[in-house]
């Protein structure tokens, strides 16, 4: 791709977009251009209308003002369909593959009529496959793949049906930094074959990794396009957020005597006995966070819930402050000083259509201030919302508010606002800023830091390296359901992280991680 | 809050107006005139002893749909509403029968018996669901079956029946286990334990909204997984729920045996359970709403006798029944949705003034 080539039509132009449905954000007047061959980075806050953004080029949602254009054609999409046959394909965030289908079926499905179900659709698969990089049979089922596969397939979907566009929704979020290496190895050869990437992402450093040029969006409307060969992770940060930038610096508070959790010989089985923990030690003192580490699906989800009671254990003790646990109900673990930030908030945390104040209640459903007795009380629960609200900044025009109806990084901290309240002697924080934009993000470490210096233990599952590294005393990396490695936050660095977490990395006889001075940055 | 109750409003009214359309449109199919049918079954109240019936059948339907509210909050459908009240009524006519006791005692007894015949009868599906994962629903419709077996064979002439004129019927309750009710001479009399329906119905509504309870109930009902974070042992809310959704179901053929028949009949009345849950969809869960539920479901129901008197098919308010539940359902997801976007848009406007767009930074790389 020459620079002349670059300057001819762009691939989509979005001009002077605007969305007069204020949700939480709305787009006015957004101008965004992606030119043809190119990997174009979409960068703003969470909440700052890139999604808006995306659901009007996807066809999802129709803009109030303003044109889109695809390859010089004004167009109008009434449905991802239409948004597909011009050529614009979506892979979202979250997966929408079925397990029990195979690769192939998985693609095929739903786009039947282009390629039919049979040979001639398996032919079209595998060719597009050498292109996504997709390394399997495409009889394989989807159960048996990977993560970093399972985007692949994404990918393939979208391909296959068409598209020349492909939109990525926080592609990065759910891979280790070798998966994203190779995934940006693939986008990179893709855009030599001729296909246009728009890149959402949060994450700064891979954004400038791949990225042609940065859009960045804020509150509604971009703020700027650049180079990002010219600009530092810092100062495009700077124009997502709009202030001075937070970093997920190191502080040392001095770790407590006490312990505080403290779980020994933890096993887990599945009802076929399969084996998803085993055996697993691990201690936090007060005052002290502890990481755990590693690719998502190796056991950090069933750690959390098991040690939540959420999950019964088969063997091994769950102790608090010496208490045993182990045989206790979530409550009255909950009861007992636990504080459980779930890694999926609208999953796990919140009562999407309910008020902000019955959030409040809920894990805190038998304690002051928002119980007496078998009664709610509800003036109790309000005034500690209203708390909550003023605290931890969220930013919402009242209480009476829906879950719903908050931005994601505002939910979040509701929740950490929640399990912070009615002094927990510790606090299981799962992915505690995923999906929470920077500034909800720094708010977030800010209020863990300061409890933790008030003598909170932590335990923290965390898929973001940086904030592991940033936050933790000490780490644990998981994999396979087993503590694998330690590593000392304040020498470690992601790449050896990352590679202790898919079994590479390597370990001295205690199982700490052996760092490479050379490496160490 | 006026915007809140604006909606809650407005999609029974919505799905009423369109229920009533579907029904407009159907009578005119059948070469009725519709507005002449709705005076004629208006008209009807004013007679005889059809307003004190229709007084009395809201009650009953009220307990039905307050049986099954208590599941629809947590997701559970309690089809079984049918066989539960069928099992609470003839429990509690034979032990009200038995007993010896004191006036007031005595028929609070047997609510309570009936009571527990009704949860009793729920017991199983409970058990089931939570050892087994066997759906209510299943376990429920066939039980009712079993309900209405076990009810025939304990009302024959060799078990607890006895022959009254032409009328299998229990051993009539004493006159102290009868509640007294308040006798409009002609009009008819309404049954005393109306004010039971009533009394039922507020206590939902303050377990509901202001107890533990009612909180960890409607959050399973929401998101089971945040209920389970949040420490609702699902298990025991499963049980529970289930079993006094049975308990409330038990007392719905209370108002009819200790304030008119005595006894459990032969044409002990069927099928209250089934428009229970109708109700209870109609009136969103919602104590207030299930009263007007129940008394709209009572009018159609009473008033629908007067139809054939003008040559229309009385079915017709059967029609009516189902379209206005289809409706409702309907029209409240709509305007679910609508007050999700409207009160995002609120927040987003809330926010938007409280922090205006700053200046761009950056430059531009056309």
């Amino acid at each position: 791709m020459t620079d002349t080539e670059r300057d001819q039509t762009p691939a989509v132009a979005l001009t002077g977009i605007t969305k007069r449905f204020p949700g939480v954000v709305a787009n006015s007047d957004v101008h965004l251009t992606v030119h043809a061959g190119e990997v174009h980075a979409l960068c703003g806050e969470n909440g700052a209308g890139k999604s808006t953004l995306m659901k009007i080029l996807y066809g999802m949602q129709a803009p109030d003002e303003g044109t889109i254009e695809v390859a010089g054609e004004p167009v109008r999409f009434r449905s991802p369909a239409e948004a597909i046959r011009a050529g614009i394909g979506m892979v979202h965030q979250h997966f929408m593959l079925a397990d029990n289908l195979t690769v192939l079926e998985n693609v095929v499905l739903g786009a039947e009529g282009l390629h039919g179900i049979g040979k001639r659709a398996k032919a079209r698969v595998r060719e597009l496959a050498v292109a996504t990089g997709l390394d399997v049979d495409p009889d394989t089922l989807v159960e048996r793949l990977g993560v970093a596969d399972r985007q692949r397939v994404e990918i393939l979907k979208v391909l296959y049906r068409g598209a020349r566009i492909v939109i990525l929704d926080e592609p990065t979020a759910v891979l280790v930094p070798q998966e994203v290496d190779e995934l940006f190895d693939t986008l990179r050869s893709m855009r030599a074959d001729g296909y246009t990437f728009l890149f959402i992402s949060h994450k700064l450093d891979e954004v400038r990794a791949i990225a042609d040029t940065v859009t960045v969006i804020r509150r509604g409307t971009t703020v700027g396009t650049v180079d990002p060969r010219t600009v530092s992770s810092r100062q495009l940060a700077e124009m997502m957020v709009g202030s001075e930038l937070p970093s997920p610096e190191h502080r040392h508070t001095p770790v407590g005597d006490d312990e505080v959790l403290r779980v020994e010989g933890l096993t887990l089985r599945t009802q076929d006995d399969r084996t998803l923990l085993d055996s697993l030690d691990l201690v936090v003192r007060s005052g002290e966070v502890v990481g755990i580490a590693g690719v998502e699906g190796n056991g950090q989800t069933e750690l959390v819930e098991t040690i939540m009671g959420m999950r019964r254990a088969a063997e091994g003790r769950v102790l608090l402050a010496g208490k045993d646990l182990t045989r206790a109900g979530t409550l009255a673990r909950r009861e007992a000083g636990i504080g459980y930030i779930p890694e999926d908030r609208t999953r796990h945390g919140l009562l999407l259509t309910q008020p902000l104040w019955a959030n409040r209640i809920l894990g805190h459903q038998t304690r002051r201030p928002t119980a007496r007795g078998i009664m709610l009380d509800v003036a109790g629960a309000r005034q500690d919302t209203q708390r909550i609200v003023e605290e931890f900044d969220v930013r919402t025009p009242g209480i009476e508010v829906t879950a719903a109806s908050l931005s994601g990084g505002n939910q979040q901290k509701l929740v950490v606002g929640r399990e912070l309240s009615g002094d927990p002697v510790l606090l299981i924080a799962s992915h505690p800023t995923r999906g929470v934009d920077v500034g909800a993000q720094a708010a977030i470490w800010d209020q863990i830091r300061a409890a933790r210096a008030r003598g909170l233990a932590v335990l923290l599952v965390s898929a973001d390296l940086d904030e592991l590294i940033g936050l933790s005393d000490s780490i644990k990396v998981m994999l396979r359901g087993r503590f694998v490695g330690d590593a000392d936050p304040t020498s470690v660095t992601c790449e050896d992280l990352g590679a202790a977490m898919t079994g590479a990395g390597s370990t001295d006889a205690e199982g700490h991680l052996l760092v490479d001075e050379g490496e160490t940055q | 809050m006026t915007a809140k109750l604006r909606s809650s409003l407005l999609a029974p009214a919505l799905a009423i107006a369109f229920s009533a359309l579907l029904c407009a449109i159907a009578l005119l199919a059948s070469g009725a005139n519709p507005a002449e049918a709705l005076g004629v079954m208006i008209g009807h109240v004013g007679k005889g002893q059809v307003a004190v019936d229709i007084v009395n059948s809201t009650a009953i339907y009220m307990l039905a749909a307050l049986a099954a509210a208590i599941g629809f909050q947590m997701n559970l459908l309690n089809i079984g509403i049918e066989g539960q009240y069928r099992i609470g009524a003839l429990v509690a006519a034979i032990v009200g029968s038995a007993l010896v006791l004191p006036p007031v005692l005595h028929w609070l007894v047997i609510l309570v018996v009936a009571s527990l015949a009704g949860a009793l009868w729920a017991l199983l599906p409970a058990i089931l669901k939570v050892t087994r994962g066997v759906h209510e629903v299943l376990s429920t419709i066939m039980l009712n079956a079993v309900a209405f077996g076990l009810a025939a064979y304990l009302i024959r002439r060799d078990m607890f029946g006895i022959l009254i004129g032409n009328n299998v019927s229990t051993e009539p309750i004493p006159e102290s286990g009868r509640v007294q009710g308040i006798d409009f001479g002609d009009r008819g009399t309404v049954f005393g334990l109306v004010f039971l329906a009533v009394a039922v119905a507020a206590v939902y509504g303050v377990v509901m909204q202001r107890t533990r309870f009612g909180f960890e109930l409607k959050a399973s009902g929401e998101s089971p997984t945040a209920a389970a974070a949040g420490g609702v042992n699902a298990k025991k809310m499963i049980v529970v729920s289930l079993l006094v959704s049975g308990g409330v179901a038990g007392l719905v053929g209370m108002p009819e045996i200790l304030g008119r028949d005595h006894a459990y009949t032969l044409n002990f009345a069927a099928g209250y359970g089934f428009a229970g849950l109708g109700i209870a969809l109609l009136g969103r869960n919602h104590p207030v709403g299930i009263a007007f539920g129940s008394l709209l479901w009572a009018f159609l129901e009473k008033a629908k006798v007067a139809l054939d008197n003008v040559g229309v098919p009385r079915e017709i308010a059967t029609i009516m029944q189902g379209s206005i539940v289809l409706s409702v359902v309907v029209a409240y997801e709509i305007v679910k949705r609508m007050d999700l976007a409207a009160e995002q848009r609120r927040v987003g406007r809330a926010l938007g003034t409280a922090e205006p767009v700053e200046a761009e930074v950056g430059g531009d790389r056309k």
